[in-house]
């Protein structure tokens, strides 16, 4: 087996991949970048290089700057490995890939992990009716497909990208049936100690508001404080059960609205999968209440030579990631000795302050848009495991048995051993366990990621 | 098998868009469906009416997409005789061959697996 050997590995084509193969294929490195899907831009810049001025002018002007990201990329002479399925990364750094049924592996002298973040799962009563989908969901429809809900939908949750996605069907001409928010009043009481901060990230911030006044003016029905919600299901023409109305209570009074598309986000987590299977330290952050890896200021992981730039490390969003891709560069630049220290240090400072100024939104937006305990931590019939079926009481019961953690949930009941191989129930699981056992979640962990990351058959495993 | 879809195509695209999101044909469980092509298969499969993607190996319930980007595994189907496929992930092409996902995917036939000992399908 032939083994090529490349200076950086960059895994994932969203903004933190880019900037870092950019910026190491700039300073002289040969980078190959693989990203899982056909095009690049990641989630947040989807189908960037085929959209054309009408979907660019209903996306806005922050889904277009990503072309010049693309367009950078593209004239920087990394190699880019599309449709590529990386299922392992070893602490040795071999990458390994399925890309056409067939599988390749090779060496990286550097890997950067840039594989972003993942919709917060949102366990409610009916989350799996088909009909039911994350916000992130349709916003990737109408970016990669010009595709919107065909009957006016409803909008569940809160934060950034459900109301962005509000206003982008707003520009689309999409009737919206309801905005129904889970942000309270306290919460907004508890975001206004961050506000000064907040001020300070002042374009950002006065987005947010013109977000807010451009749905209003559009005359979208909200509901503030809304909690206690479920999805109904109804039997569609061929017999099949589908979504058909929500239903929710706002200070006690209770509400139904009829719809068949019903879309859910409550916040993105980083996506852990990679940085977990490789045994990485990981601490919880009870501000964005998940899992993020420890680095050091250039990204590093405690495991040598493998970096972490972007959401994948803690969600700072698309500006953070383009940043932290480029210092993330610059210290591999430095390690593999194109540059010097100093030349690291010097280029890094602007980045780093920039980095800082990006970043002070956070606890603003963290506070304000802190996913409620009842949508994280649910009643006992709300299915938690997706794929396995597996409901939030048979959890509670695993615990009174004896389950400490979710990798034994999975001896107990198979919760977390579905195809997903945990993305949509592992905080979640561990939120439960963790409330249950009233212990904090650190203690509890997280599920032992193994490779590989993403299915392979045993057949297309032979074939390497 | 369809119902009225869930979602529509914006408006006809304009530019180097305008062929690849052309109307092609595809088969979905058995049945000749017009789709609109340049997209992945879920997104084909949506604007054309297909409600229910698969049906769980557990209790059978429909499942349809939900992430669209690959974390989920609701979306999985059989195209063109592999099973478990991630539909969100597959560009749609003329002649496709789906089948919705009925429980756990099929194996290949062995003589020698009683069908009792093989009760989860795995």
């Amino acid at each position: 087996m032939a083994v090529d050997t490349v200076d950086v590995a960059v895994i994932g084509a969203g903004p933190a991949g880019l900037a870092a193969a950019t910026q190491a294929a700039r300073a002289g490195l040969s980078v190959v970048l693989l990203d899982e899907q056909e095009a690049v831009g990641g989630q947040i810049y989807r189908a960037i290089e085929r959209s054309d001025a009408q979907r660019r002018t209903i996306l806005g002007a922050d889904y277009a700057a990503g072309a010049t990201l693309a367009s950078e990329f593209a004239r920087s002479g990394a190699r880019y490995v599309p449709n590529a399925s990386v299922w392992q990364v070893t602490r040795e750094r071999t990458v390994h890939y399925l890309k056409d049924g067939k599988v390749s592996s090779f060496e990286a002298r550097r890997v950067v992990l840039a594989t972003g973040a993942l919709e917060r799962p949102f366990p409610i009563p009916g989350w799996t009716l088909p009909g039911v989908m994350t916000a992130g969901a349709a916003q990737i429809l109408l970016k990669s497909a010009g595709e919107v809900p065909a009957e006016p939908p409803i909008l569940v949750g809160c934060g950034p990208l459900l109301y962005l996605l509000g206003w982008q069907y707003v520009r689309a001409g999409v009737p919206i049936r309801a905005l129904v928010d889970t942000t309270r009043h306290e919460d907004r009481w508890r975001a206004k100690r961050h506000m000064l901060s907040a001020l300070r990230a002042w374009p950002y911030l006065s987005k947010g508001l013109q977000l807010m006044r451009t749905l209003r003016e559009a005359g979208v029905p909200m509901h503030e404080a809304a909690d206690d919600l479920r999805v109904e299901s109804g039997i569609d023409e061929d017999g099949s059960e589908r979504a058909r109305a929500l239903n929710f209570s706002v200070r006690g009074v209770s509400h139904r609205i009829e719809a068949n598309v019903i879309l859910l986000h409550q916040g993105v987590v980083p996506n852990t999968q990679f940085t977990l299977s490789l045994r990485a330290s990981h601490k919880w952050d009870e501000a964005q209440l998940c899992f993020t890896p420890v680095t050091d200021q250039w990204g590093e992981l405690d495991v040598p030579g493998i970096f972490v730039a972007g959401d994948g490390g803690g969600i700072g969003g698309a500006q953070a990631a383009e940043t932290q891709g480029e210092v993330t560069a610059l210290a591999i630049a430095a390690q593999l000795g194109v540059i010097d220290t100093a030349a690291r240090n010097r280029s890094a400072a602007p980045l780093l302050r920039r980095l800082a100024d990006v970043m002070r939104i956070r606890p603003f937006l963290d506070s304000l848009y802190r996913p409620r305990d009842e949508n994280r931590v649910p009643k006992d019939e709300v299915i938690v495991c997706r794929c396995e079926e597996v409901t939030a009481g048979e959890l509670r019961s695993f615990v009174k048995l004896g389950c400490l953690g979710p990798n034994q949930a999975k001896s107990f009941g198979r919760c977390g051993m579905g195809p997903c191989q945990g993305r949509l129930c592992g905080l979640t699981v561990t939120e439960v366990i963790a409330d249950a056992r009233s212990v904090p979640p650190e203690t509890v962990g997280y599920y032992r990621i193994r490779p590989p990351i993403k299915p392979l058959t045993l057949g297309e495993l032979a074939g390497e | 098998m369809t119902s009225k879809p869930l979602f529509r195509v914006l408006s006809p695209a304009s530019g180097i868009d305008a062929q690849a999101d052309a109307t092609i044909q595809i088969w979905f469980n058995d049945q000749p469906l017009s789709v609109p092509g340049g997209r992945s298969v879920a997104a084909a499969l949506l604007a054309a009416g297909v409600q229910r993607f698969r049906a769980t190996p557990v209790s059978g319930a429909p499942r349809a997409p939900y992430c669209m980007m690959g974390a989920c595994f609701e979306c999985l189907v059989e195209i063109d005789g592999m099973p478990s496929r991630q539909s969100c992930l597959v560009t749609v092409q003329d002649g496709m061959r789906i089948h919705s996902q009925e429980g756990a995917r099929d194996l290949p036939p062995l003589s020698d697996v009683k069908p009792a000992e093989n009760a989860h399908g795995r």
